[in-house]
């Protein structure tokens, strides 16, 4: 390979990669209170969906990511009102809203499609304006790492601000602390006075929002600015699995991210002729590996494993 | 410092007669908030509900498609019921009706010229060896190294559908077909005899369904599943051992989709391709645990949802409202029976006194 | 004008679905005063503490601190009214280290780990409290984890402290350094309230007690003016003996012998090291040791549910050690094991008593099906032959009362006429009604000739029980003693790592007075009161 195209590879393995910062990220912050969300897939459907639309009605990109980020919370505030409140079962509750949520995005999509001009949905104009990458004068002009470093769509830098601030949050304030001690023991939290309740909201929101925001991503910038069905298409899967990859740790996400966005695009990369590798086998890779990083991580599980001891068991105070 | 607004108790748990009543209520409230939904998108709920109704159900030929959905759902709702029952996620069955299709559909198109009740069988059992290896996979990596299974499956219906793409554009590519890729129409030989109209498939499902109702309740490795299910310590304790069953389970759980597969191949689209699961392995979990993992409550759900999805596709072609609805539909349903268990074992109370149940 | 107490509840009340676990239930307590709250298993002792931490919300009734009314809908009002709980099972985050679980909860930005850390020690130093703030709870031992729970409190500046069973996992030694940390508290105006069942120490850390029964508050004594036996009467309702049944059976014969055994968990550290013992016939042997040193994977290698790495279980010269528990049985040796943990091991919570029979024995049926007939009848007749209370065989096990669930576990067991019947903590939880019912049945066993292996907390018990006792100390065997040569400050030396030469050496006129009464039958429980006074 060419060094222009080594570049070209890295680049396109940042913009693959970045669902899942958002996905992961997310994901993080809901098993962080204990509450394994299955329902990444279809928050960011309905963020996809609900971004998409927002940008489509009203010419503004800013109200896209609004609208993406506030479709998102509401679903996680289905998810939150069931699995917290009503102490549903967290697993059938995640895939119901995987589920839900993309049949409702496809659903919605049709709508406006029968609506619209010419059978397709396209952005305006405006609106893949603001999503163009940003020229940021300088750095963006150095070689190779302008490129590499400086030419991105708003979408991922917004990625990195959101992975790096729920580090902090997470691992540098007492907030954060309480918050992990929810997850691990919420009896202890609970006894120590800390609202297991609203932070579990709280997280689970937030976590919402961020997926929202994903799934937005998926619809506005994958598919250059055109409406398709399923354009989340188990991205939001994958996205929870590399929540171990990361071992609970937003920082981690960050190169995991990308890994697995390289690992998508590589069938454009790998010379077609000199191996037959069939497309297929590419395709499913970033699902072979995700597969083996799960039996990689659960060989090597141990006492000071990074998984949130209570993780997927709802709390009930008055459960003796 | 005031009383909480609203406070979660516990209180005497409820019968079954009352339990039902409750899912029943919180079905209602879902058909509601459907109607809801219904309504903002400038529909009339009840015309709504009422031509998913009369389309599935409206001729002899509406009602001998809701059965062709009802089939595999069926089947799938059956097999990852055995797996629930253990408390085994197993979110695959997605890649397991796949996976039955395939190893099936090598059958229809390279031996179709066997005699035809042998085909048959050998197509049955390699449609369930196929769900059951591809069941087994995640077992053994659970029973080996505690690896979450709940996402392990999933991968595994990923890997699975581009099985199928790498055979529709390689080996098994029909070399008559023009542009798009496209596996060959199975042999008449090779595809299942109709009965009163309907697919073969249909007899197999429901004889599967009281074979599996037996296992369950009656058969020592029904109770095995149970006792696992609920506690390996305790299943442990009993001298049972864990891994086999848990393993023996899995194969059987994807077998039964994998038949699913052979049956929606064989039976129905009498090809092979990538929407050979179409999503029933999904709903089948939802299927399941509506059911509450029993049987004939399996069949009962199966039906409405059938109608739902049949009922679906004719609300598109005459008011122009996608199928997906049927989706979103099952998705309220769902969300309002798992909000609903809350009542059978706690009740909420508010400030003041009252003590109010949904 | 009336006195104003640190606490004060008037009338409480508080139903659990259709059961009334505090019935208008009065309590007050004095700052500057340890008060006991006294009652059997089920009395109500916990609830009542856990509305006044905020655990619990009453149906009715007030609760007043200081003086003023007060509603205490959380563990946050419950902080900030000043008031601190110790539960019985440690609230604490075991992955974290024991400054993150002082500080847990606090609001704001985080100290410096350095000022953080002075801060800890220093008011450790004031109440005589050693720490290592660094150290990961998954590290600690249980009287470590106990310090933790203490230093969160009084780093919360709680001037109203709650202990539940504080003492339940203690040696003696142990409790005795938490007694005077305790005293030292009290001096400095902290109200107490210390929940237990145990009489003598009662007596000895308390001011005042109040005891409960069944749900009511009956009685309020200055603890000066009773003894135990007053306390007895007024927590169970109507004088009884303390005193446990130990017949002597002859002809006791060795059954099992361990030889040298050690044992991994499944993290590869060590459960138990090198260890060696019989287990004989006509006799309970009783387990000592503090939590978690070894008696799980003792009670399941023995049953063939773990496998040992070194050593041998000889069984008539036959070693069992890599049999599974099906292979054990067809062998001949019937072992019947009571789990410690009943409903997540014994038993399946969500299942009637008949599918429960059929747990052991499912597999003896011939053919492909369960046979439920049976079952059906054994859970019947357990239930006439126990007196068992259940709507029905059918209800989920998990829905019956601590005391009955052990009456099926145990009765299931013991129905299956084993030769070795290995029981963990059987009466953990239990009132004292039901704990005598189990030690009556284990002496019937042991009467029958049954090998009966005890695997208990409450030394007093165990000492009457037992007829020899083993004592656990990490995995080790610090000592195994006929029971009546021990006594209990022994018994905690060597739970702390002690062995039973150094020990027993040290208090001669003990032995030489227990020698005596060996051979003077009946003269086994007078030493039993004696101990006890």
């Amino acid at each position: 390979m060419s060094s222009e195209l080594i570049i070209k590879f890295l680049v396109a393995a940042v913009l693959a990669g970045t669902p899942f910062l958002f996905g992961t990220v997310g994901e993080i912050l809901s098993e962080k209170v204990g509450h394994l969300n299955l329902g990444v897939e279809g928050m960011m459907a309905i963020g996809a969906c609900a971004g998409f639309m927002a940008g489509y009605v009203t010419d503004s990109f800013v109200i896209a990511i609004l609208a993406a980020a506030a479709a998102g919370t509401l679903a996680a505030l289905i998810y939150g009102v069931l699995t917290v409140t009503f102490m549903a079962n967290q697993n059938v509750t995640g895939l119901t809203m995987t589920i839900f949520g993309t049949g409702l995005s496809n659903f919605v999509g049709v709508y406006m499609l029968e609506r619209s001009e010419g059978g397709t949905l396209k952005l305006p104009e405006r609106v893949t304006a603001q999503m163009r990458n940003i020229d940021i004068p300088g750095l963006s002009d150095i070689p190779v790492l302008g490129e590499l470093l400086f030419s991105y769509n708003p979408f991922v830098y917004l990625g990195l601000v959101i992975a790096v601030l729920a580090g902090i949050y997470l691992y540098k304030t007492q907030t954060g602390l309480n918050v992990q001690a929810i997850g691990e023991n919420p009896a202890a939290a609970d006894a120590a006075g800390i609202e297991v309740t609203k932070w579990r909201y709280i997280n689970i929101l937030l976590s919402g929002a961020i997926c929202g925001i994903g799934g937005a991503y998926c619809s506005m910038i994958i598919n250059s600015g055109v409406w398709l069905r399923d354009s989340v298409g188990g991205l939001g899967w994958i996205s929870v699995a590399l929540v171990i990859f990361a071992s609970w740790k937003p920082i981690n996400v960050i190169y995991g991210s990308f890994v697995f966005g390289a690992l998508r695009v590589l069938k454009y990369y790998v010379p077609k002729n000199t191996y037959a590798i069939p497309t297929a086998f590419f395709d499913a890779l970033p699902f072979l590996i995700t597969a083996l990083v799960l039996v990689i991580a659960s060989m090597r599980k141990s006492k000071r494993s990074h998984i949130p001891a209570h993780l997927g068991v709802n709390y009930f105070r008055e459960e003796r | 410092m005031k009383e909480p607004l609203i406070r979660v108790v516990k209180k005497a748990e409820l019968g079954r007669k009352e339990t039902l009543i409750l899912r029943l209520e919180a079905i209602l409230l879902a058909l509601v908030a459907g109607g809801l939904f219904i309504l903002c998108l400038g529909q009339n709920p009840f015309v709504i509900y009422q031509t998913i109704l009369t389309g599935a159900l409206r001729s002899g030929m509406a009602i001998q498609a809701t059965v062709k959905i009802a089939i595999p759902l069926l089947i799938a709702s059956l097999g990852v019921t055995l797996a629930f029952k253990m408390r085994f996620w197993n979110i695959g069955a997605e890649g397991q009706i796949i996976m039955g299709g395939v190893f099936a559909s090598y059958f229809a198109l390279f031996h179709s010229g066997w005699n035809h009740w042998l085909l048959v069988i050998v197509m049955f059992i390699a449609g369930a060896v196929g769900g059951g290896l591809w069941g087994l996979i995640p077992a053994w990596f659970k029973t080996k190294y505690d690896t979450n299974e709940t996402l392990f499956t999933l991968m595994l219906n990923y890997i699975a559908l581009n099985v199928i793409v790498f055979l529709r554009e390689g080996p098994w590519r029909d070399p008559g077909s023009q542009g798009y890729a496209k596996i060959a129409r199975f042999d008449k030989n090779a595809s299942l005899d109709r009965v009163f109209g309907i697919q073969f498939g249909w007899i197999i499902a429901l004889v599967l369904l009281v074979l599996i109702w037996i296992y369950m309740n009656r058969s020592k490795q029904g109770y095995e599943i149970s006792v696992v299910g609920e506690s390996q310590e305790t299943a442990r304790y009993a001298g049972m051992n864990v891994k086999k069953v848990i393993l023996r389970t899995m194969f059987l759980s994807g077998a039964v989709c994998g038949i699913g597969g052979m049956v929606q191949a064989t039976g129905s689209d009498v090809t092979l391709t990538t929407a050979v699961a179409g999503g029933v392995g999904f709903t089948a979990i939802i299927v399941a645990w509506l059911a509450q993992l029993n049987p004939p409550a399996i069949l009962l759900v199966t039906i409405l949802f059938s109608i739902l999805e049949k009922g679906s596709s004719v609300v598109q072609s005459s008011f122009g409202l996608s199928s997906d609805c049927a989706d979103v539909l099952q998705g309220i349903i769902l969300f309002f029976i798992l909000g609903c268990e809350l009542f059978i074992r706690y009740k909420f109370v508010f400030r003041g006194k009252g003590d109010v149940r949904a | 004008m009336t006195e104003q107490y640190a606490i004060e509840c008037r009338q409480i009340t508080k139903a659990f679905g259709s059961v009334v676990a505090n019935d208008k239930i009065n309590l007050t307590v004095r700052y500057g005063e340890i008060m006991a709250l006294l009652g059997e298993n089920g009395s109500g002792k916990t609830t009542l503490m856990n509305m006044l931490s905020g655990i619990y919300h009453p149906d009715s009734g007030s609760i007043l601190i200081g003086g003023k009314e007060v509603s205490i809908n959380s563990p946050v009002d419950s902080k900030n009214l000043g008031i601190g709980m110790i539960h019985q099972h440690f609230k604490l985050v075991d992955v974290f280290s024991a400054m993150d679980n002082i500080i847990l909860g606090s609001h704001g930005r985080r100290l410096n780990r350095k000022s953080l850390r002075e801060k800890i020690e220093e008011l450790g130093h004031s109440f005589g409290l050693e720490i290592e703030p660094e150290k990961k709870i998954y590290d600690m031992s249980v009287s470590e984890k106990q310090t933790v729970e203490i230093l969160k409190v009084l780093y919360r500046g709680a001037q109203i402290l709650i202990l539940d069973e504080p003492t339940a996992v203690l040696t003696p030694q142990e409790t005795e350094k938490l007694f005077a940390i305790l005293r030292r508290m009290k001096e400095q105006g902290c109200a107490i309230i210390i929940i237990t069942h145990k009489l003598h120490e009662v007596l000895a850390i308390s001011d005042r007690v109040t005891i409960l029964r069944k749900g009511k508050s009956i009685d309020t004594v200055v603890t000066g003016e009773c003894d135990e036996k007053k306390l007895t009467e007024l927590m169970v309702g109507r004088p009884i003996s303390l005193n446990i049944d130990r017949p002597r059976m002859e002809n006791r014969e060795t059954i099992l012998k361990v030889v040298d055994l050690t044992v991994e968990k499944s993290d590869k550290t060590i459960a138990l090291d090198d260890i060696s013992f019989d287990i004989r016939t006509g006799e309970i042997l009783g387990v000592a040791g503090v939590a978690g040193s070894g008696q799980k994977e003792l009670c399941e290698t023995l049953t063939g549910l773990m496998v040992a790495k070194k050593g041998a279980i000889l069984y008539h010269k036959e070693n069992i050690v890599g049999k599974s528990p099906a292979e054990i049985i067809r062998l001949g040796i019937s072992m019947s094991f009571v789990p410690e943990d009943r409903l997540g091991m014994g038993l399946v919570a969500s299942m009637g008593m008949v599918d429960n029979m059929l747990l052991k024995s499912y597999s003896e049926a011939k053919g492909p099906f369960v046979e439920r007939g049976p079952a059906r009848e054994l859970a019947e007749k357990l239930i006439d032959k126990l007196g068992i209370v259940t709507p029905g065989v059918d209800m989920p096990v998990r829905l019956m009362s601590g005391g009955n669930v052990q009456k099926v576990l145990l009765g299931r067991e013991i129905e299956s006429s084993p030769q070795v019947l290995i029981t963990a903590y059987p009466v953990r939880g239990l009132d004292i009604n039901s704990s005598y019912t189990i030690y009556e049945l284990l002496n019937e066993q042991k009467k029958k000739g049954v090998a009966v292996v005890y695997i208990g907390e409450d030394l007093d018990v165990l000492l009457e029980l037992s007829d020899r006792i083993m004592v656990l100390c990490h995995g080790q065997v610090m000592g195994i003693e006929d029971a009546d040569r021990l006594t209990k400050e022994q018994v905690g030396l060597m739970m702390t790592g002690a062995r039973a030469e150094e020990v027993l050496g040290a208090g001669d006129d003990r032995v030489q007075k227990s020698d005596e009464c060996m051979d003077a039958p009946g003269c086994v429980s007078d030493e039993g009161e004696e101990e006890k006074a």
